[in-house]
């Protein structure tokens, strides 16, 4: 399991990064956690000329308060999210996400923006930030630009980054009185999903108030389940009044087929586990 | 008063070493000058090779130099199938680097050698191989048809049929009788799928030319048998070549082989001079190391209406995927003696065709036939209790043998010398909680719970042992099953144990200490434990099929009485007695009827020194011992699982698993629990998890560990564990096997407990492994063919 071979950078700075960025040309690959990226160039799937590390850039990790909102760094690492107090009293759903991917190790290195601008389908981290309204911050060679998290996801595996730009942060709401929860299905206990769902739920007096659901897995991007939110707002707090709306989970996706299923058992999956993640989120 | 070592959950001595880092797997062995290799494998699963053009690679920098099969024609022999099964067995020539063409996916077709292993990659991208595609067979139904051929050259794609029929070799009735007059007959087809073994340490080699001998590290289990087998392959004198198999991490029969890339290394290291490595990738390992499993069985089974069965009828397509390996052809062979299991039935009739596909070669893995045919007659005897409405306990109860049958002679011919079944199963019904379990059962269906639940029960027993050499040489197999052990009892009284079996994370250093200590007197800490190296350990058979304590302990004890003998002449020589009046008891040797006595110790350096010994004795207490078995050792035991499945989801999790094994009387404890606990775990695997599935080209879709899905402890529940111990009589200590076991019995439990939690709903049958999406699919079809019975 050997790359090819390539020249590297580590900067200090974005500003530094992006100077190198300028420099290099196309062929280069910004390294992060290296928990996606190294394995690919093991496996010779990709071998760029030039490998920029982020590693030593510190404004890009850590979580901050700012003010309705907070604000993530991208080099945050999954285990920096899943055990981070400002985000476990805000936005707990990436917290709860963080905590499904893969194991200790992978979480010590992988990282929230690495996970999110590689947006593998089965990756779990994209689908929470996308029910959460995130808005992704951009650097780039004509400075800072800003993505709703409805575009930042493009496809498969691609997301509106742009050769030349590093993600440097993300901001992501507050949700105050919200109940949250991600139901992440698997056939082993260290996996990617085979579908997940991400579910924020604010109740009001026995009635849902409002609610964002998130799907893994569903697309080649991740997907809102829009039709289960509308259905279910203003609803009565009940099994049955969740139950009826998560029927239409798997309304607008368009899941693959693979060794863990077919398309038919995905959609199945999806109705299944929106009532499960629902139920969990409103704390029935 | 010394505590009996024997018995006795010692902490495994070599563990020390093995998980502080301070271990030698052959990929850390570095030698001055060493040259490196990576192989060009071929991504076709079956093509004619019309060119190579290796100039590229070969002015590519650090290349040495590129070996491709029309280079090495001359020297590189047909890799060894030591087990032709019929005299009529047709089997391909197996070059360790294709000559002409390739026929599975994975397939070495040129050998990169180069000074650094990164050099040696990147040379592999720069061979330019031609190839014209053939047309692949896959599926083992196809490959009998004979329409697409594996091989073309060899006519056919049927290697070889072995037929056992007890009517013919008067072991039972006849099995048409059985069969035409069955009350009850039950057909069903099951699925072995393909599997892989997944060691942890991926294969690797070091070969050194420079010296008089080649010396080949590999990380092997059969350090004598490949060593036998170099020689032979690529005709260098065996006195020529020294094996040493240094730490080795895990094989579960994976590494019972004679490799491509062993002998390639070899040839690299003699074309070159200079020493050789190879280390394979992951992706390699999963691709091209040889696979197991991989049968389609037609099974029949008839019986009396009240449960007794009358016969039993066999027939196996083996898949033997594109070569046969070492062992490839013997391995269905070994199922066969299994299929009627623990129980008394009067006909059988087992059929197996060897057929060739265009996959990887498959050949042993953990239980090798046994677990085959242990996992269709527990579901077949589950079938049958579902046929006639009775408790699937009491039918195996109805026809197992009883302990006051012992010994007992099967309907496949085998003498099975000790077994209490019923004791076995009384304590595992006991820990389990069984009819507690049946009652929650009863409230889950009645409820219409989204999580069922479901007993899975499996009863087996095994052969181990790979011994008797004469059976094996009956059954054709060109190697013996004896083992062979040397105790040498150094001057200070320290002993050295040598042993041909070869440990690969087994545990054998603690054992045989254990053996010894007891057997001599002498401290654990005193006994050492030499193996894996033919300069050292110079006869062995190595270590395999759960043969490791029956047959290599058992030559460590009779090695360990011949230094008692010998000891007790020079005792009785120092002591002014006679040989009849020596006495030794933990340690001392005595002269009966007096207080006189002397220690080990003091007569290994009598010994030693020879200044004053009896007259013609050598002066050393040093002995050899080989044994060879009467007959195999039969672990057996009764396995229950209970399993939950989440119908909404098709989910399914091991809430409870409750085994007692048999396997007589027990060194460590906590080397027998450990060996059942991985046993289990790679039998579930089977059962939940794992299966090498190929694309309609042949090329290998579960290519790495993301896809390949091999449990790790948190998808595995807390065993419960527990023994009986029904001495085995066909060795001096009462042992049996204990190394295939876990993998034999779990498949079946498994798999009987998730059927037997939907089988209300109207499912019959899941192929393995039973995954979320086929369980749902399963309920799913119950439901649109209303098969709720
Ligand atoms: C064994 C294993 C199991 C795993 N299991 C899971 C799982 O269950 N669920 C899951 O979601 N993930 C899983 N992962 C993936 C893990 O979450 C990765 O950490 C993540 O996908 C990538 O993050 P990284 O920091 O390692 O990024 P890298 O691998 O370093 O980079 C990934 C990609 O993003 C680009 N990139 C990284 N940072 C930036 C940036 N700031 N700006 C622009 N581009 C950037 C890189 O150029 C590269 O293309 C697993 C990984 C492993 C090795």
């Amino acid at each position: 399991m050997i790359p090819s071979a390539f020249d590297y950078a580590a900067p200090a700075t974005v500003a530094e990064a992006l100077g190198v960025l300028a420099d290099a040309g196309d062929d280069v690959k910004l390294l992060a956690g290296g928990q996606s990226l190294i394995p690919v160039m093991k496996l010779r799937l990709a071998d760029p000329a030039m490998v920029v590390d982020l590693g030593r850039i510190g404004e890009l990790s850590g979580v901050r308060d700012d003010g309705d909102a907070l604000l993530i760094g991208a080099m945050t690492t999954h285990h920096q999210i899943a055990t981070d107090p400002l985000i476990a009293e805000h936005v707990p759903l990436l917290a709860k996400a963080a905590a499904t991917v893969a194991d200790p190790q992978v979480r010590h290195r992988g990282t929230f923006g690495g996970a999110l601008v590689h947006a593998d389908p089965a990756g779990d981290m994209p689908a929470p930030v996308l029910a959460a309204d995130a808005t992704f911050i951009l650097a780039g060679p004509n400075g800072e630009r800003r993505v709703a998290a409805a575009d930042f996801f493009q496809g498969y595996f691609t997301t509106a980054v742009d050769d030349g730009e590093i993600l440097t942060h993300v901001r992501v709401p507050k949700y105050a009185g919200w109940g949250a929860h991600y139901e992440k299905f698997t056939r082993v206990a260290q996996q990617w999903s085979i579908v997940a769902v991400a579910a924020m739920v604010r109740v009001d007096g026995g009635t849902i108030a409002e609610v964002r659901i998130g799907l893994t897995n569903m697309a080649s991007t991740p997907l809102r389940a829009t039709a289960v939110e509308q259905a279910l707002v203003g609803a009565p707090l009940t099994r049955e009044s969740i139950a009826t709306a998560s029927a239409h989970a798997a309304e607008g996706t368009d899941p693959a087929s693979d060794l863990n299923g077919d398309a038919a058992y995905r959609r199945h999956l999806a109705e299944v586990l929106t009532k499960r993640a629902v139920i969990a989120a409103a704390g029935l | 008063m010394t505590i009996a070592e024997v018995g006795r959950a010692r902490l495994r001595k070599e563990d020390a070493h093995l998980i502080t880092g301070r271990s030698r797997y052959t990929d850390n062995m570095t030698l001055p000058g060493m040259l490196h290799l990576a192989m060009v494998r071929s991504p076709f699963a079956h093509a004619k090779i019309t060119s190579i053009d290796a100039s590229a690679a070969k002015s590519s920098p650090g290349v040495v130099a590129v070996l491709t099969g029309a280079d090495v024609a001359a020297q590189q022999g047909s890799l060894p199938n030591a087990w032709p099964i019929t005299p009529e067995q047709k089997a391909p020539a197996h070059p360790a680097i294709a000559v002409d063409a390739v026929a599975f996916a994975g397939e070495v077709v040129a050998c990169i050698i180069a000074r650094s292993a990164a050099a040696a990659r990147d040379a592999v991208e720069l061979v330019d191989v031609s190839y014209e595609e053939l047309p692949v067979v896959l599926d083992l139904e196809e490959a009998l048809k004979d329409e697409v051929l594996a091989h073309p050259d060899l006519g056919t794609n049927k290697s070889a049929t072995w037929i056992f029929d007890s009517g013919e070799a008067g072991t039972g009735k006849a099995i048409s009788e059985a069969l035409e007059g069955a009350e009850v007959l039950i057909e069903r087809t099951f699925y072995q799928q393909r599997l892989i073994p997944a060691f942890m340490e991926p294969r690797s080699t070091v070969v050194d030319p420079t010296g008089e001998q080649i010396t080949v590290w590999s990380a092997t289990q059969i350090p004598h048998i490949l060593r036998l087998m170099l020689a032979l392959t690529l005709g260098i004198p065996e006195s020529k070549v020294r094996v040493i198999a240094p730490d080795v991490g895990g094989g579960f029969g994976g590494k019972l082989q004679v490799t491509p890339e062993e002998a390639i290394t070899v040839l690299a290291a003699r074309h070159t001079g200079k020493p050789c490595k190879y280390t394979e990738t992951r992706s390699e390992s999963l691709m091209a190391a040889h696979h197991g499993r991989a049968q389609v069985q037609k099974v029949k089974l008839s019986a009396t209406k009240e449960g007794i069965v009358t016969g039993l009828d066999v027939h196996l397509l083996a898949d033997m995927g594109a070569y046969l390996g070492l062992v490839t052809s013997g391995v269905p062979i070994l199922g066969a003696f299994m299929y009627n299991s623990i129980y008394k039935f009067p006909a059988y009739r087992f059929e197996c065709t060897n057929l060739f596909t265009n996959k990887a070669w498959t050949d042993a893995y953990r239980g090798a036939g046994r677990p085959e045919a242990t996992f269709a007659i527990e579901r077949l005897m589950d079938e049958l209790a579902v046929e006639l409405g009775i408790d699937p306990l009491e039918v195996r109860k109805k026809n197992w043998i009883t302990h006051e049958e012992f010994p007992f002679t099967t309907v496949a011919g085998l003498e099975y010398d000790s077994g209490n079944y019923e004791a076995a199963t009384a304590k595992a019904v006991e820990l389990f909680g069984y009819d507690e379990l049946r009652a929650e059962q009863a409230l889950r269906r009645e409820a219409n719970d989204p999580v069922q639940l479901g007993i899975g029960i499996s009863t087996f027993t095994e052969m181990c042992g790979l011994a008797p050499s004469r059976v094996l040489g009956a059954l054709s197999y060109a190697a013996g099953g004896w083992e062979h052990a040397q105790v040498r009892v150094l001057p200070t009284g320290n002993i050295e144990v040598v042993t041909g079996s070869s440990a690969h994370g087994q545990g054998h250093e603690t054992a045989w200490s254990q053996l010894v200590a007891d057997r001599l007197g002498v401290p654990f800490e005193n006994v050492e434990v030499l193996h894996g190296d033919t300069q050292t350990s110079q006869r062995g058979l190595d270590t395999y099929g759960s043969r490791s304590l029956t047959v290599g302990g058992m030559a460590v004890l009779a090695a360990a009485d011949k230094v008692i003998e010998k000891a007790k002449v020079v005792a009785a020589h120092m002591m002014e007695a006679s040989e009849e009046d020596i006495e030794f008891t933990e340690g001392k040797f005595s002269v009966k009827g007096t207080d006189q006595s002397t220690a080990l110790g003091e007569i290994a350096f009598a010994a030693f020194s020879a200044h004053n010994l009896p007259d013609g004795f050598e002066p050393n207490l040093d002995s050899d011992a080989t044994f060879d078995p009467q007959n195999f050792s039969f672990p057996h035991g009764t396995h229950l699982a209970a399993m939950e499945v989440d119908t909404e989801t098709g989910q399914v999790t091991i809430r409870k698993y409750v085994c007692v094994d048999d396997v007589g009387v027990v060194v460590n404890p906590l080397i027998v629990e450990g060996q059942v606990h991985g046993g289990l775990a790679q039998g579930i695997a089977q059962a939940l998890y794992e299966e090498a599935v190929h694309d309609d080209a042949g090329t290998l879709v579960t290519g790495s560990f993301v896809d390949y899905l091999v449990p790790s402890a948190p998808d595995l529940p807390h065993f419960t564990t527990a023994r009986t111990e029904t001495p085995s009589t066909t060795n001096q200590l009462g042992a049996k096997g204990v190394g295939e076991a876990g993998t034999i019995a779990s498949t079946p439990a498994i798999v009987n407990g998730v059927l037997d939690a939907v089988r209300h709903l109207g499912v019959t049958d899941i192929k393995m492994p039973c995954t979320p999406s086929r369980v749902w699919a399963a309920l799913e079809e119950a439901k649109t063919t209303g098969g709720v019975q």
